[in-house]
């Protein structure tokens, strides 16, 4: 075919201009050209113009003025114009352009045609970019083109119809029929589409999957065909004889065998027969052999042949090929949940491609030993994770980073291992961790008590080397805010131990404080740290203070709030804050992300502090010592009662692991400091004197819960402040005090005070209270006690 | 491995959702210069402009020694680089890529019988015949013809019928004379200025 010498110049001109702007100004000229030309009658030189337009579509610039001259071109006579004509419609019309439209009623001329070529244009334009209409409107010829005795013209015509079913679905049943007598035929190429109609109409419509599963033993036969018959010139491929239609013809069987054991059975003799006879030295072998290994797998096979199978995809792993490998990689990642031992024989192979160059085949080999890694494999494989880890590509850094948190959860063979993987990650990936990675270390970290030292000590070494992961240093100050005293006596067991002195500490705290790749969060976590500290440490207690003061009038909102909190701490609650910020207790071991009781939509670093916060604004001014005077108070009595706690007290009863009893009010605790409403139950009036009334009305909450309700008020003329309750109770049974309402009771009854009282009762034993009043009225102090023996209501 | 944004992720799923499909195919140079285009799904010139360029810019910096498969977006991308030509396929999540390799070899081989050992100038100065070749190899992203035989033999053919103005004219009387009378008389049209010209001219001199 002579080149379109108009067309070519053309290209050499704009090929030969040397900048961007040269080359628009070349362009320009020649589309102004192009379209004067379209504007004339007809001339010689249609097709060519048309050409040229399309060249310049490619390069990038517009060439939407072209589409109606697409038409126009297409329902030439001429054919040279027709077939340019028919490929600027499928350049520059899509099923989006309304002119699309207008090429419908020549498509239909054209697929009538009597020359062959020219029915071919139509039949591959509709295949290209006929919309639903067109479909809808041309489907019927289509029809008829596939029982035409013509083969070129009936292989177009399959996998038309095949871009017509796939447009609009309803049309399959149109082509059943036509495509079902197809399979009779002998030329490859029609064969090849009569395949690929039935895998779309299949696909598409169960009940016309029934009616072509009993086509399975001619597929089987026209298959067996090619894998047996000699060398055939025109289709052979390397030794293969038409690889395209094999793979075509198993993909079919495995849609057809899918769920079917009469049909897995017909095609196991040949699958068999393919997977073994097919040779597997270059790619086209290898990949008949992949197309076989998808379907043994898919449909249900007899066990052999699935061994067989797999034993290919093994044999893949180790070919050369990288291609090979990863297509390997990615069947066998199919398979790894329902055969997972038949992989795991692969497994060293397998973790061998993580050191892959290629970052698609390290992704592969990442998903496949994430899969694969089980408890009895676990140290080993993690060995290699984490090497892997230090040197994956960013994008894979977040994947790899949770699967190894997973596992470590999943199968950890030993606590301390299981914290060396997480901090091992948290140094290396940091960055790349989930937000809960957090909070969940920290809950692991208080979980195991016993590698408290070893842990902290190990913490602040990796924040004295390196405070830019954050979530690494924000566990680190949590750790060393909370053991700071183990990380200050300098002896470890596990570990080497660091020698500090308290300004060590302090600096790194203030380094981290300080430092601008701490995120706002970060400080908040060195910022509690430090206050914490305040009760581990003896000396620098005043540079806490210092330091805790100049936060106060930090920018960031949250540090300052904290900030100014502490600072009240440490000024109007100086006796509370020990009790304050006394050991975390053992955090109970929900599910992933959760927090207990109602703060679940705050993760848990948040509500650390803000239990702290909310532990020191609620709690009433109660001197700690007198817990201690409570119970020489009582030293006496006959029932040893327990001494009523302050909320912040119950918390260091949980410095080991042994669970006490009273951890089932801790769930309460974290659960909120809101008093309960106080429910209409009868009250009784317990102390009065002196114009200072205290009622008392009791609740059950549960079968051994109660809370009572405590009321005072005051009726005389004068204001009383200071107003402070205790109570005792007997030493099975467990109370909890909650804030009370205010602490200061106006003249006249003016305003009441309410403070609540959880009681656990478990052993049912009788139920008795002491209470304890004191208050300051008119500037002298003044204290009582009252017994309470029966409760009202229970 | 690079994944694109997820603006466009939902392009590929919109209407079609074929298992096995090709969606596209692009040939481009090394320079990122687009040789060839043929796309298999609708889409907006601004939506394929943007994946042309993703995906060349993604193609461009794979290593030499690189997988020919990569994930991108929700595709299975295949390609292969001949000489100075990236072959470049978008198939479906449940295609096997082997075969498509094997579809882009024979696109190659075709090419190169056709015009004879055949380099990326050939097809820059006859991008409209690779694109017949094309045409003539797959049809609505399926292979048509597994024998390459036979496809040269069609593409062959079809030259011939463009070449030969008989043909043509034969075409030209059989089917279109009822219905393009305008066409038919513009083709006479020029035979007969031609002709009025001379004898004009032949008058004027005389």
């Amino acid at each position: 075919m002579s080149p379109s010498v108009p067309l070519q110049e053309m290209i050499r001109a704009i090929r030969s201009a040397r900048t961007q702007c040269e080359e628009r100004g070349v362009i320009q000229r020649e589309c102004a050209a192009i379209r004067a030309q379209f504007r004339q009658t007809d001339n010689g030189g249609r097709s060519h113009n048309l050409a040229k337009l399309l060249y310049v579509h490619m390069l990038g610039y517009p060439a939407h003025f072209g589409q109606m001259e697409c038409v126009r071109m297409i329902a030439s006579p001429r054919y040279s114009e027709k077939r340019v004509g028919y490929l600027g419609a499928m350049m520059l019309l899509d099923e989006k352009q309304d002119a699309s439209l207008l090429i419908t009623n020549s498509i239909k001329n054209d697929l009538s045609h009597s020359n062959q070529y020219v029915q071919s244009l139509a039949l591959c334009t509709l295949a290209c970019m006929g919309s639903a209409e067109m479909c809808r409107d041309l489907a019927p010829e289509i029809d008829r083109l596939l029982r035409s005795s013509n083969s070129y013209i009936k292989k177009k015509a399959a996998l038309c119809a095949v871009h017509i079913v796939r447009k609009v679905h309803d049309l399959g049943e149109l082509f059943v029929p036509s495509a079902r007598s197809l399979l009779s035929e002998k030329n490859h190429g029609v064969l090849h589409g009569a395949v690929v109609l039935i895998t779309e109409l299949c696909e598409r419509s169960p009940e016309t999957l029934e009616r072509f599963r009993k086509t399975v033993p001619d597929l089987v036969q026209i298959m067996k065909g090619l894998v047996i018959s000699g060398y055939s010139p025109d289709h052979d491929v390397a030794g293969v004889s038409d690889p395209f239609l094999q793979v075509r013809i198993l993909r079919l069987l495995r849609i057809l065998g899918r769920n079917n054991e009469a049909a897995s059975d017909a095609m196991n003799d040949l699958l068999a027969q393919v997977a073994t006879n097919t040779d597997s030295t270059k790619t086209v072998g290898n990949a008949v052999l992949y197309e076989t290994v998808l379907t043994v797998l898919d449909i249900k096979s007899e066990s052999g042949l699935r061994v067989l199978a797999v034993n290919i995809l093994g044999r893949f792993l180790l070919n050369n090929d990288r291609n090979i490998r990863y297509i390997a990689m990615t069947s066998l990642q199919k398979i790894v949940s329902t055969d997972h031992n038949a992989v795991q024989r692969h497994r060293g192979t397998i973790v061998d491609c993580l050191k892959d160059q290629d970052a698609s085949v390290k992704r592969r080999a990442l998903e496949l030993s994430l899969a694969l890694v089980s408890a009895s494999n676990i140290r080993s494989m993690m060995k290699e994770l984490l090497i892997f880890l230090s040197s994956c590509p960013p994008e894979l850094r977040a994947q790899a980073a949770s699967g190894i948190f997973n596992a470590a959860e999943r199968y950890a063979p030993s606590k301390r291992w299981h914290i060396d993987t997480i901090l091992h990650v948290l140094t290396t990936a940091g960055g790349d961790v989930r937000d809960e990675t957090v909070p969940n270390l920290i809950q692991l970290i208080t979980n195991t008590s016993e590698l408290h030292c070893y842990t902290v000590h190990k913490l602040y070494r990796a924040l004295l080397t390196d405070i830019s992961q954050q979530p690494l240093v924000q566990v680190a100050c949590w750790c060393i805010g909370e053991y700071g005293d183990l990380l200050l006596k300098g002896e470890c067991q596990e570990t080497e131990a660091v020698q500090v002195t308290e300004d060590d500490v302090l600096d790194a705290l203030e380094i981290v404080l300080q430092s601008h790749m701490s995120t706002p969060t970060t400080r908040g976590f060195a910022l509690t740290a430090t206050m914490k500290l305040s009760t581990r440490i003896t000396d620098n207690v005043d540079r806490i203070r210092s330091i805790v003061s100049i936060y106060g009038s930090c920018i960031d909102v949250e540090l300052q709030q904290r900030a100014v909190e502490y600072n009240a701490l440490f000024k109007k609650y100086d006796h509370m804050r020990a009790a304050v910020l006394e050991r975390m207790p053992v955090i109970q071991k929900n599910s992933l992300g959760q927090t207990n009781g109602e703060l679940s939509e705050e993760p848990m670093k948040e509500s650390q502090p803000g239990k702290v916060k909310q532990e020191e604004t609620a709690l009433p001014p109660q001197p700690a010592g007198q817990v201690v005077d409570l119970l020489d108070l009582l030293g006496g009595s006959q029932e040893p009662l327990q001494p009523g706690s302050s909320v912040g007290g119950s918390a260091s009863t949980q410095l080991t692991a042994a669970p006490t009893s009273a951890g089932g009010d801790l769930l309460d605790l974290l659960g909120g400091f809101e008093p309960t409403p106080l429910a209409p139950a009868p009250t009784v009036t317990v102390y009065e004197k002196n114009g200072v009334t205290l009622t008392l009305s009791c609740e059950q909450q549960s079968e051994s819960g109660l809370t009572v309700t405590l009321t005072a008020s005051n009726s005389t003329d004068s204001d009383i402040s200071g107003f402070t309750l205790q109570a005792a109770v007997p030493k099975s049974v467990q109370l909890q005090m909650r804030a009370p309402s205010r602490d200061s009771l106006p003249a006249h009854g003016g305003a009441k005070l309410t403070q609540l009282v959880v009681l656990n009762n478990p052993n049912k034993v009788n139920l008795k209270m002491r209470i304890r009043v004191s208050y300051t009225c008119q500037g002298s102090v003044v204290q009582d006690m009252v017994q309470v023996d029966s409760f009202p209501g229970l | 491995m690079v994944y694109g944004g997820s603006e466009a992720a939902h392009l590929f799923r919109r209407k079609f959702s074929a298992l096995f499909m090709m969606q596209f195919m692009l040939l481009f140079s090394r320079q990122g210069k687009l040789r060839l285009q043929k796309w298999y799904v609708p889409l907006s010139d601004k939506e394929k402009k943007k994946i042309t360029r993703e995906l060349v810019q993604t193609v461009l910096a794979r290593k030499p020694k690189m997988c020919s498969f990569l994930e991108w977006r929700d595709l299975k991308i295949v390609y292969k680089r001949y000489a100075s030509l990236y072959f470049c396929c978008a198939i479906e999540d449940q295609d096997n890529e082997l075969i498509t390799l094997e579809i882009i070899h024979r696109y190659v081989e075709l090419l190169d019988k056709y015009f004879g050992s055949v380099c990326e100038l050939d097809i820059i100065f006859n991008f409209e015949k690779a694109y017949f070749i094309l045409d003539e190899f797959l049809l609505g992203g399926e292979a048509q013809e597994t024998s390459k035989k036979n496809v040269l033999k069609a593409i062959e053919q079809a030259d011939l019928l463009q070449e030969n103005i008989d043909f043509q004219m034969r075409l030209f009387a059989g089917r279109q004379r009822c219905r393009d009378p305008s066409q038919r008389a513009g083709g006479n049209w020029t035979h007969i200025n031609t002709f009025s010209i001379i004898v004009i001219l032949l008058i004027i001199t005389l």
